[in-house]
């Protein structure tokens, strides 16, 4: 029980400051409107994909983009909590390690899903009809990618010891995992490589996973449904996992 | 009686740095126990070591009858820490940071309100209370992590430096309530700090540590004693007549007479005093003034610490910890 309220309000923690925090909020907002709309403009008018509008095609991966930065950002936030010194707090209370995880992870999570659920009104925007059971349907798979994404976060903050990491991160995870995630064009007509490689992202099964449910049959999927959620689970389990372990080292 | 906290041989090295060597040390029940020592000498280490959020290099304690090693929760549960870096969330109101810590510490939902309501009277906070801590005084800051760390009861309260950083009044006022808790609560306290004074009007014993070993351990007043004992001078003309008094009737033994002033060092002056006082009126001596000089933990502090110990130790013969102390002082 004592876990149960120690999990509970790591949690509302995080969701308190989140909401609290104007400036991001104003920017989780613009930046995906930025993203739709110029360069979704942009591209529809040049790069010459006919089968279907652009706008429509990049919105999944814009989702998925808005929450893969959200929960970097929200994971490294612990690095934070240890330069402030309330990381302290929380460890040395009755609190176990695995339930702080657990709280911060629930709490980073709930911000993350915010973050992307923010993002779907623009879809009326863009022209793409989404019903309310096609958004009941993206929820769960937007849960399984944000738990994924935000244990990577969180096992960073577990091993870097200070805000240097903070660009690398920026450079070595947010951006490839975006790019090589299909989120801004098919990976049909991309060589060989690159395909490969984006196959080991698991970012691009959760794109392909959004757009199957979000785009009806104009989309031709990469993968069946089911190949991408149980890899989305897999990765999901697996990063869990790992953060846990990790961060019950830190001192 | 049974000691709240036993350590046996603790130690904990950074790499070729042993910060805490070997310590062993008892705190009974009840007790306001000082630490003091220079900067570095592995007092906070010591203290995040005993609130398990430092594993020892090698030896162990307990607290509350719990070991350290093992048992985590159990002395997590039973602790409370105010540590000497801030740790609170500024971000955050006064009362949040307060609900937090309540929710972290399972403090039953019925009592919450009321105790943060009391400790925040108690620090003079109130009427802060909702607002963020980002707007707070360094030392309002500090008041609201003491009211923090009492908020669940603990049977033993750590404050790593407690005052850095507190006004005169504040002070005085936490060392007030820290008193009134030992005696109320039946709280045991363990403190470090850098205020000599307050060191000797607030801990029933203290410890001086260097170099992560303990250097003296007493009472205070013990300690202050063992360098001497107090001084009594008194100005007067005819300063031989008292000096032979005084030793004649074997009130004291040291008297030196020098510029027309008496010097008698005694175990307690206080008490002697007026003794002296009145075996100098009945023979008839005319005393112009008096005035005390006893020595203080400051005085105890730079004896057991300064640089005369650590001369000392630089010149024992052939010693390897010497001769690298000394390479490190270069
Ligand atoms: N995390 C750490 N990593 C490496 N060395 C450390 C660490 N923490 C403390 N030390 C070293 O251990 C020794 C004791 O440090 P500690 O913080 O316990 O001193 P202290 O007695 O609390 O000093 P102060 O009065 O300055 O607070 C110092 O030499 C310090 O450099
Ligand atoms: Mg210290």
């Amino acid at each position: 029980m004592s876990e149960v309220r120690g999990i509970y309000t790591l949690w509302l923690r995080e969701v308190k400051k989140f909401l609290r925090e104007k400036p991001r909020l104003l920017n989780a907002f613009v930046q995906p409107l930025l993203w739709l709309f110029i360069f979704g403009t942009g591209m529809r008018f040049s790069a010459g994909v006919t089968e279907y509008n652009y706008q429509e095609f990049i919105f999944p991966g814009l989702v998925c983009q808005a929450m893969l930065f959200t929960a970097m950002f929200m994971g490294i936030s612990v690095i934070w909590d240890r330069e402030f010194g309330f990381l302290k707090e929380i460890l040395v209370s009755p609190v176990s390690r695995p339930s702080i995880f657990l709280g911060k992870m629930l709490g980073a999570s709930t911000d993350v899903m915010l973050q992307g659920i923010i993002i779907f009104p623009f879809a009326y925007l863009i022209g793409a009809r989404i019903g309310l059971l096609v958004f009941l349907e993206a929820l769960p798979i937007m849960l399984l990618i944000t738990t994924g994404l935000v244990c990577i976060g969180l096992t960073f903050a577990s091993v870097m010891k200070s805000f240097e990491g903070f660009g690398l991160i920026q450079t070595f995870i947010n951006l490839p995992m975006f790019f090589l995630s299909g989120a801004l064009f098919p990976l049909t007509n991309v060589p060989d490589w690159l395909r490969w490689v984006s196959f080991c992202n698991p970012l691009t099964y959760g794109v392909d996973a959004m757009r199957t449910v979000m785009m009806g049959n104009v989309f031709v999927p990469l993968f069946p449904l089911y190949i991408d959620i149980a890899v989305l689970f897999g990765f999901a389990v697996v990063m869990f996992l790992v953060g846990t372990w990790a961060f019950s080292r830190t001192e | 009686m049974n000691p709240v906290i036993e350590t046996f041989s603790l130690t904990k090295r950074f790499g070729s740095n042993t910060a805490v060597n070997a310590l062993s040390l008892r705190i009974e029940k009840g007790e306001v126990f000082g630490i003091l020592g220079p900067n570095g000498a592995g007092k906070s280490t010591l203290l995040s070591m005993l609130c398990t959020i430092l594993k020892p290099t090698s030896g162990t304690a307990t607290v509350n009858g719990f070991d350290i090693l093992r048992q985590h929760h159990e002395i997590r549960q039973s602790i409370g820490i105010v540590f000497q870096d801030p740790s609170v969330d500024a971000d955050m109101t006064g009362l949040e940071n307060l609900q937090m810590h309540a929710d972290l510490y399972d403090v039953p939902v019925s009592e919450v309100g009321e105790r943060i309501t009391s400790v925040l009277r108690l620090v003079q906070l109130e009427d802060r209370a909702s607002d963020y801590l980002s707007t707070y005084s360094g030392g309002m800051r500090r008041r609201l992590e003491i009211a923090r760390g009492l908020l669940h009861y603990p049977k033993v309260l750590f404050l790593d430096e407690p005052t850095i950083g507190l006004d005169p009044q504040s002070r005085e006022h936490m060392w007030d309530h820290i008193r009134m808790l030992r005696k109320r609560e039946d709280m045991t306290i363990i403190l470090t700090t850098h205020y000599m004074e307050e060191a000797d009007r607030l801990c029933d014993r203290v410890a001086i540590i260097d170099h992560g070993r303990i250097v003296a351990l007493d009472k205070p007043s013990v300690l202050k004693k063992s360098l001497g004992g107090d001084t009594i001078i008194l100005g007067i003309k005819d300063g031989e007549s008292l000096r032979a008094l005084l030793v004649g009737n074997g009130m004291a033994e040291k008297v030196e007479v020098h510029n027309g002033e008496v010097r008698v060092t005694v175990a307690n002056a206080n008490i002697l005093l007026p003794r002296i006082m009145e075996a100098a009126a009945t023979a008839g001596i005319y005393i112009d003034y008096v005035y005390l000089n006893h020595p203080d933990m400051n005085d105890v502090f730079i004896h057991y610490t300064g640089r005369d110990l650590r001369h000392e130790e630089a010149k024992a013969p052939m010693g390897k910890m010497a001769m690298m102390r000394r390479r490190r002082v270069r």
